[in-house]
């Protein structure tokens, strides 16, 4: 793999996990509103997958999405700004955590219900494919959403279709409190796949580079015409569901030891260190880096305005129509 | 002027937009090959193909999605559902995602979708096939809501529909397919938000929807016969809704009876009444009415089917109530 690439790829991660640290720490200190779900110790996944797309590619999110519009190029301090709700954000304030959009380069939105996103990912699919742009679209989902009809339904219309559409299922191993084991019939998501039709494949979420390849392929297949697939990333939440969640459901031991033994930055930057593309003090002064950005982020976000209560009702509508709405 | 039947003038609005505009396509289960449930489409999938009239599987939540997501990145889908009763499996990517996109990501996204689907009773199709959920829609910011009841309205709205850059819903009504009109042959819009007043009267103004603009004609014949003058109006859109046009009548006529078919309690009658009490409260000369089916599921049998509706009699004998 192309050094520029892996690099880029873990600066990436350290921007998910510096990001969604200090969205935590504001939360908790009720600086933010509302509620956030953080992508804490899945950065693997949604860097090893994006980084395999192209500016013109798209990307469907969930309302854990802050790591996967981090990974596609979604600004730092547009996030902040949406997620402290001013006029300078992603949505003007008016989306909010689980809402945050960047139309331009293919961030197609995350999306508050759970399994909301898969039926929309087979119509980017089938606009794509209509218009022969050869756009790959990344559909991510949970383990909960693999439970909902519309995951059934998407995917074997995606199939039937031969949708461009890759199904990324990104198992952290809970449903808000419910474990997998207890809700999924199967012992791989990606056996579901089978159903459809389509190739389905597990592969080790927490470790960027098997993501990226597995990820590559199956985009690759889908850019040719080939249809869709399936991925399961097993990974683990190391945040409760939504920052506040005391997460009584888990053990702390267990946690801590996918925090201690499986962290995906900590595994890539040891496997960077040792094939010698990066050295400690590198490490280090990226990390400095990230730290520094988010922090402006924050700047920005606080220095920003929020909209006015007066515009509280503009953009419900497109009011300038082809059509004829008087 | 020639006559077609309102399933012909829906055709030949989705056909018209398709030749206007290559990114219209329909999508639903059966609009292809078998030209829909209720043969609307027929014809479309020989002149346009299976790439721009998409037969699905039958998945109303993914056939919405679809659609959500192929507004969202250019095209301009027709979804076919093929009740609104089915519209319950296609709720959240209509209510929670199509509705709210625009606004929940900050103004940017343009979302021209129109959701197509056919709603009422008069088959004894039973409590599954036989509602009204209009008022539903309404009650969503975010979305636009039409329900033509002439074969000029339907061609006229669904073209407007099909140009308009937001999310549409536009229910038919299945007894209304066979019904003939004048429809002229040249390119013509029926704005949205804009009612028309189906006969004029000084006496009492009758508002009614969709199947219901029909029956409310003959009654008003039949009133008229009687020596009072209804006016009946039909909004054509419920969202937005053409508030002044039944304000203005109100003033004039003193009186207001409204009628649909969906059930009284929660419909859309409510909202026009309550319009009317904030608007003009001091022209009214007796009491608002309102004309809804009964608080029960559509029955089967055609006898309890046709008594849980309003008919003509219903509304003749509301507005002598409020004449007297």
């Amino acid at each position: 793999m192309d050094t520029a690439v892996l690099l880029r790829m873990y600066r990436k991660m350290l921007e998910i996990r510096c990001f969604e640290l200090r969205a935590g720490e504001l939360f908790e200190r009720t600086e933010i509103p509302g509620a956030t779900h953080l992508y804490l110790g899945q950065e693997a996944v949604a860097v090893g997958a994006c980084s395999t797309l192209k500016d013109t590619d798209y990307i469907i999110s969930t309302h854990r999405g802050h790591g996967h519009c981090i990974a596609k190029g979604g600004k730092l301090p547009l996030m902040m700004a949406e997620i402290f709700g001013r006029r300078t954000g992603y949505c003007k304030g008016r989306g909010g955590s689980m809402h945050i959009a960047d139309l331009d380069i293919g961030i197609l939105g995350a999306n508050g219900v759970v399994g909301g996103g898969l039926p929309i990912s087979v119509g980017v699919g089938l606009a794509a494919k209509l218009r022969k742009t050869r756009r790959v679209t990344l559909c991510f989902f949970g383990d909960g959403a693999s439970n909902q009809g519309t995951f059934h339904e998407s995917l074997n219309m995606a199939a039937v279709m031969k949708l461009p559409v890759v199904f990324v299922c990104e198992n952290n191993q809970f449903a808000v409190s419910t474990h997998v084991s207890l809700a999924c019939s199967v012992q791989d998501i990606a056996q579901r796949g089978a159903s459809y039709n389509i190739p389905g494949h597990v592969v080790d979420g927490n470790d960027v580079v098997a993501v990226f390849e597995k990820v590559s392929e199956m985009v690759a297949r889908a850019r040719e015409g080939a249809g869709p697939s399936l991925i399961e990333c097993k990974t683990y939440r190391w945040s409760g569901h939504y920052v506040g969640d005391s997460a009584t459901y888990r053990d702390k031991e267990e946690v801590n030891n996918w925090k201690s033994g499986n962290d995906p930055i900590a595994r890539f930057r040891g496997k960077l260190i040792a094939s010698g593309l990066l050295d400690e003090a590198g490490a280090d002064e990226m990390q400095r880096e990230v730290v520094e950005a988010v922090a402006e982020a924050e700047d920005f976000a606080r220095n920003s305005p929020p909209l006015l209560v007066d515009e509280v009702a503009e953009d419900v509508y497109t009011e300038v129509n082809a059509g004829a709405v008087e | 002027m020639r006559h077609l039947t309102y399933r012909e003038a829906v055709r030949e609005a989705m056909r018209e937009e398709m030749l206007a505009d290559e990114n219209v396509i329909l999508l639903g289960e059966d609009v292809g090959r078998y030209g829909g449930a209720f043969k609307v489409s027929q014809g479309l999938w020989d002149e346009f193909g299976e790439e721009r009239v998409i037969d699905t599987p039958l998945s109303e939540a993914a056939i919405a999605g679809a659609a959500v997501g192929a507004a969202l990145t250019g095209m301009r889908p027709i979804a076919e559902i093929m009740y609104i009763d089915f519209m319950t499996i296609a709720m959240d990517q209509i209510v929670n995602q199509a509705a709210k996109m625009k606004y929940m990501f900050g103004g940017k996204a343009v979302l021209p979708v129109v959701f197509r689907t056919q709603e009422g009773g008069g088959k004894s199709n039973g409590a599954q096939h036989s509602q009204c959920l209009e008022a539903w829609f309404m009650h969503v910011p975010g979305i636009r809501v039409v329900i033509p009841s002439t074969p000029y309205d339907a061609k006229g709205l669904l073209k407007s529909s099909i140009r308009e850059d937001n999310p549409v819903v536009f229910i038919e009504h299945k007894m209304l397919y066979g019904v003939k009109g004048p429809v002229p042959e040249n390119d013509y819009l029926v704005p949205l938000g804009r009612a028309e007043v189906k006969r004029e009267g000084r006496d009492v103004t009758l508002v009614a929807i969709s199947m219901m603009v029909h029956k409310a004609l003959k009654a008003a014949e039949a009133l008229s016969r009687e020596g009072i003058e209804a006016e009946v109006i039909d909004p054509r859109t419920l969202a937005p809704l053409d508030e002044d046009s039944i304000i203005n009548s109100v003033k004039k006529t003193g009186r207001l009876v409204i009628v649909h078919e969906a059930c009284k309690r929660g419909g859309v009658g409510g909202e026009i009444a309550s319009i009317a009490a904030e608007e003009a409260f001091d022209y009214l000369d007796a009491p608002i009415k309102r004309l809804g089916a009964l608080e029960v599921p559509i029955p089967y049998a055609p006898h309890l089917a046709s008594a849980v509706v309003p008919d003509e009699e219903r509304i003749v004998a509301a507005v002598k109530e409020v004449c007297r």
